[in-house]
């Protein structure tokens, strides 16, 4: 073997590094073998196990909810009928005479639910289409920033503006609504979930790539014709997951509702009533002091469960429209 | 003439969708200044009632029957209490499991099903997760109607706000700089640890604090577990002057916070407890500001300094 | 230990010809065979990697030249659905380091490499290159700070960066980016340095003081360089391997290769007829 380890050294930059190849056992741990460093091997394992634990624990958290509502509600269908629970025009848990129909508490949130939307929609449709499409760069700038900080507004404080603004407003033009009404709270939840809404639809259509409104706009289209006829079908999966994720913010809004439209179960469509939802009347029950396993305290799993079952349908609906949708660019 | 003709039929209808063009323009621009009006409209009509009663009296003074005198005293330093149980929970939580999804989690079906449920997790009404902690925390665990059981609560509530923003900050760090970490001979933890946390941390704390700014503001989950009761006095101070120096009594303490405050006021048929709500509600409002304003601000200057 | 020694072709007296004197081998290529999922993006390559040597890696975009580089660090591990068959043995070890029971940390410890654009860490210039002794558990400031200085000046950087060490990485050039890489691979002595086109990203002028590194560096270790400028691997390397859709066509002293190259598709690529 006539090879030699050992370089000519040249400059003065190589004579160091020759002399640290020299003495590298000395500094950096010597190279025993290639195989597995068993050690490190099973620390690596370990940290990766606690991470899989912290990100399963998230799949818990959806069982426990699970688990506790269904658990505490087939106690509660032992002593209601399900089709008396589908079917009945009362909700009167806490009286004496007790009705269990979950009508009423649906009506009082579809009701309120529609208001919302009515607003919520058009109007953060229309903001996003114009942020995204119209605006000038520094309104944007400007615009967007501030939306994120009114979508970040406590629901109690829109129940507050509800109820004591927004309320005695309407009853200057319309004097016969009532101190709560469905409108009221219908109405403030919508202004609520306007930045929601914009500002997950104007995300959807920026990410709309640039040749396609370009390829527009050579054929002599104009900006509002470029927005509806191409930027907004091509958006259209982002833009449907934010109006799924607007009706369901919408439906499980709590404050507001409880707040501004009374906690009154009470079947109907007309808005300017009164009227609970599914959501004020847990909060009802749960301001008052029922005791642990009484029939009252399963019947606001009862209604979680409802709740989430119709939250649970938007969701599913969003996630398929997602994939019906999915745009190939 | 013909020719004449259609170039006129082409202008007109080039100045026909000129018209519909600006109609949209300002329609745009009016809905978003409508918008922008009822916000101030909120935030003003809550200065006008509620800036009279923003004394510091206001804030170092109990719950009471006389409106006048209420404060938020109970209502402050139990918000501070319940935050801070639920940044300690939340946030290693949230960024052990962002972190297993973006850098560690094979892809397989269980992975899919991890990340469906965090998206649906994001979708549950908050007052479900109420009721979660209603039969779990305060029943079963036994935690009763205290700091701790509330603290849970609003931690699974923001769980997916901080799996979310880990998981956003962390795909922003491009993979040369993974590449270059494993090239010299680093772990995968090695890795995380030494780059991954430390560049995509601005991101992270950005979603952390759009989540504690969330759960500051929510109220029906704590109705929910039975919280909404006249607490005139404050819990165990968590620093004691007399060795061990830490007390965590404080935890088992029952409480009020901030929201629920403010709800109580407004509920109240008296106008004099609703001025009471105005000022409660600013000082939330002030606070949710400020949080989430920190928050866009963070991000604002990180997309304006690192450039990968 | 010392398996062979390179003979050289004949017909080739340049100066600087680098089979004068004999050479071992670092690495030697067993029919090594490597897929992306189905893909099969490399198809039994079998060729040796010589000490103290530059090889060089050429051949048209989407020949498997990157792919076969990154098969010597076992990169291809961070990625799913990737699998090596085939052997690369590592001398003096003589070990195959594809071997399922070699552990690819141990393997990057003694094997570094450049990638094609900088990629220094958001740290200062001293962090960066510290960072491989670091997790080596190197901690003593001392030990440091001459581990650091040699790499620097090793990669002809320590003139322009020691009055700057604290200075966050990314105020460098590119060039200079690229050499602190370097640095960063050097640090910890490599046995085998890869540089996977490590001056496509840069500049004219960043590029020849890259090469000129590189020509000084290997009397100190092993290169295995990709490259799709044949006049860089004319300039930089020893040896020369022709890579075609996952085939090596022709690997030979690189003199022989750009002057008389045996196939005829390796003549069309270096005179410029495809690729």
């Amino acid at each position: 073997m006539k090879f030699s380890r050992r370089n000519d050294a040249k400059s003065e930059d190589m004579k160091i590094s020759a002399q640290n190849m020299d003495n590298r056992n000395d500094v950096v741990p010597a190279y025993k073998s290639l195989r597995r460093n068993f050690r490190r091997h099973i620390k690596e394992r370990i940290i990766e196990s606690i991470l899989f634990l912290a990100a399963l624990f998230s799949v818990f958290i959806t069982f426990a909810i699970v688990y506790m509502l269904v658990s505490e509600s087939m106690v509660f269908f032992e002593h209601v009928s399900l089709r008396e629970f589908l079917t009945d025009t009362q909700w009167t848990p806490l009286f004496d005479d007790a009705h269990y129909g979950i009508l009423p508490l649906v009506s009082g949130t579809v009701v309120s639910s529609l208001v919302a939307l009515a607003v919520a929609l058009p109007l953060g449709t229309i903001i996003a289409i114009y942020l995204s499409e119209f605006a000038p760069f520094a309104v944007r700038e400007i615009a967007k920033p501030f939306l994120e900080l009114l979508g970040g507004i406590p629901t109690v404080v829109y129940g507050y503006f509800a109820l004591l603004s927004v309320t005695p407003l309407l009853q200057y033009f319309f004097p016969d609504l009532p101190g709560f009404s469905l409108l009221s709270a219908g109405l403030v939840m919508g202004i609520m979930i306007i930045p929601y809404v914009s500002s997950m639809t104007e995300d959807a259509m920026r990410s709309v790539p640039m040749h396609l409104r370009e390829g527009s706009y050579a054929t002599g289209a104009t900006r509002f014709q470029t927005a509806v006829k191409v930027v907004v079908p091509a958006s259209m999966s982002g833009i449907a997951a934010a109006y799924i994720l607007g009706i369901s913010r919408a439906v499980g809004e709590t404050m507001v509702v409880t707040i501004a439209a009374g906690m009154q179960p009470n079947l109907t469509w007309n808005p300017t009533e009164p009227a609970a939802t599914i959501t004020t009347y847990i909060v009802q029950v749960s301001l008052g002091d029922l005791p642990h396993g009484s029939i009252g305290y399963q019947t606001i799993f009862a209604a979680g469960l409802t709740l989430l079952l119709i939250t649970l349908i938007f969701n599913i609906l969003g996630h398929l429209l997602r994939k019906y949708y999915r745009e190939v660019y | 003439m013909d020719h004449d003709k259609n170039l006129t039929e082409i202008r007109m209808m080039i100045a026909r969708h000129r018209r519909w063009d600006r109609l949209f323009l300002i329609t745009g621009i009016v809905t978003l200044m409508i918008a922008m009006l009822i916000f101030f409209a909120l935030i003003m009509g809550m200065v006008i009632d509620g800036m009279p009663r923003l004394t510091l009296d206001f804030f170092t003074s109990f719950p009471s029957r006389r409106p006048g005198a209420a404060g938020i005293l109970s209502a402050w330093v139990g918000t501070t209490l319940v935050m801070l149980v639920t940044a300690v929970a939340a946030v290693p939580l949230g960024v052990s499991a962002g972190v297993y999804l973006e850098e560690y989690a094979p892809k397989n079906l269980l992975t899919e099903i991890i990340e469906i449920n965090v998206t649906n997790l994001a979708g549950v009404p908050s007052i479900i997760y109420g009721l979660l902690a209603l039969g779990l925390f305060v029943y079963q665990l036994g935690l009763g109607q205290s700091i701790l059981a509330a603290g849970l609560t609003l931690a699974l509530l923001i769980l997916p706000v901080v799996i979310v923003a880990t998981r956003e900050a962390i795909r922003s760090i491009p993979v040369s700089i993974r590449e270059g970490a494993y090239a010299v001979g680093a772990t995968k933890w090695q890795t995380v640890s030494d780059h991954i946390l430390p560049y995509s941390s601005a991101g992270i704390l950005t979603g952390i604090i759009i989540g504690l700014a969330r759960a500051i503001g929510e109220t029906a989950p704590i109705i929910t577990i039975g919280a909404l009761t006249f607490i005139a006095f404050l819990p165990t101070s968590p620093i004691q002057s007399e060795f061990p120096f830490l007390s965590f009594e404080w935890l088992m303490a029952p409480f009020t916070v901030m929201p629920i405050q403010m709800f109580n006021w407004v509920s109240r048929p008296e106008e004099a407890f609703q001025l009471n709500a105005a000022a409660a509600g600013l000082v939330l409002v002030v606070m949710t500001l400020a949080m989430n304003g920190l928050a866009i601000y963070l991000r604002y200057n990180l997309r304006k300094k690192i450039k990968w | 230990m010392v398996t062979n020694y390179f003979t050289q072709a004949a017909g080739s007296d340049n100066s600087t010809a680098p089979a004068s004197k004999p050479v071992a081998d670092k690495c030697v290529v067993k029919n090594l065979n490597f897929f992306y999922g189905e893909l099969q993006a490399l198809k039994s390559i079998s060729m040796t990697v010589y000490e103290k040597q530059v090889t060089a890696l050429i051949g048209p975009s989407g020949c498997g030249k990157s792919t076969f580089l990154r098969c010597f660090n076992r990169m291809h591990d961070l990625y799913s659905g990737n699998r090596y068959d085939g052997e690369i043995i590592l001398h003096p070890d003589n070990e195959n380091i594809l071997s399922r029971a070699v552990d690819p940390i141990e393997v990057r410890m003694r094997i570094g490499m450049v990638f094609q654009k900088p990629n220094p860490f958001p740290k200062s210039i001293f962090e960066n290159v510290a960072y491989g002794l670091r997790i080596r558990g190197i901690n003593k400031r001392a030990i440091l700070e001459e581990k650091v200085e040699t790499a620097l000046r090793n990669a002809a950087l320590w003139g322009e960066a020691k009055d700057r060490l604290n200075d966050l990485a990314f105020n460098l050039s590119g060039g200079q980016q690229q050499r602190l890489c370097i640095a960063r691979a050097l640090a910890t002595d490599p046995e085998l340095l890869l540089f996977d086109e490590p001056t496509s990203a840069l500049d004219p002028a960043a590029t020849a003081s890259i090469e000129e590194l590189i020509t000084d560096l290997k009397n100190k270790v092993t290169i295995l360089i990709v490259t799709h400028n044949m006049q860089q691997a004319a300039r930089v390397s020893d040896f020369t391997a022709y890579m075609y859709v996952g085939e090596l066509i022709e690997f030979g002293v690189t003199d022989t290769i750009f002057i008389k190259p045996k196939h005829k598709q390796t003549e069309d690529y270096i005179t410029g007829r495809f690729g």
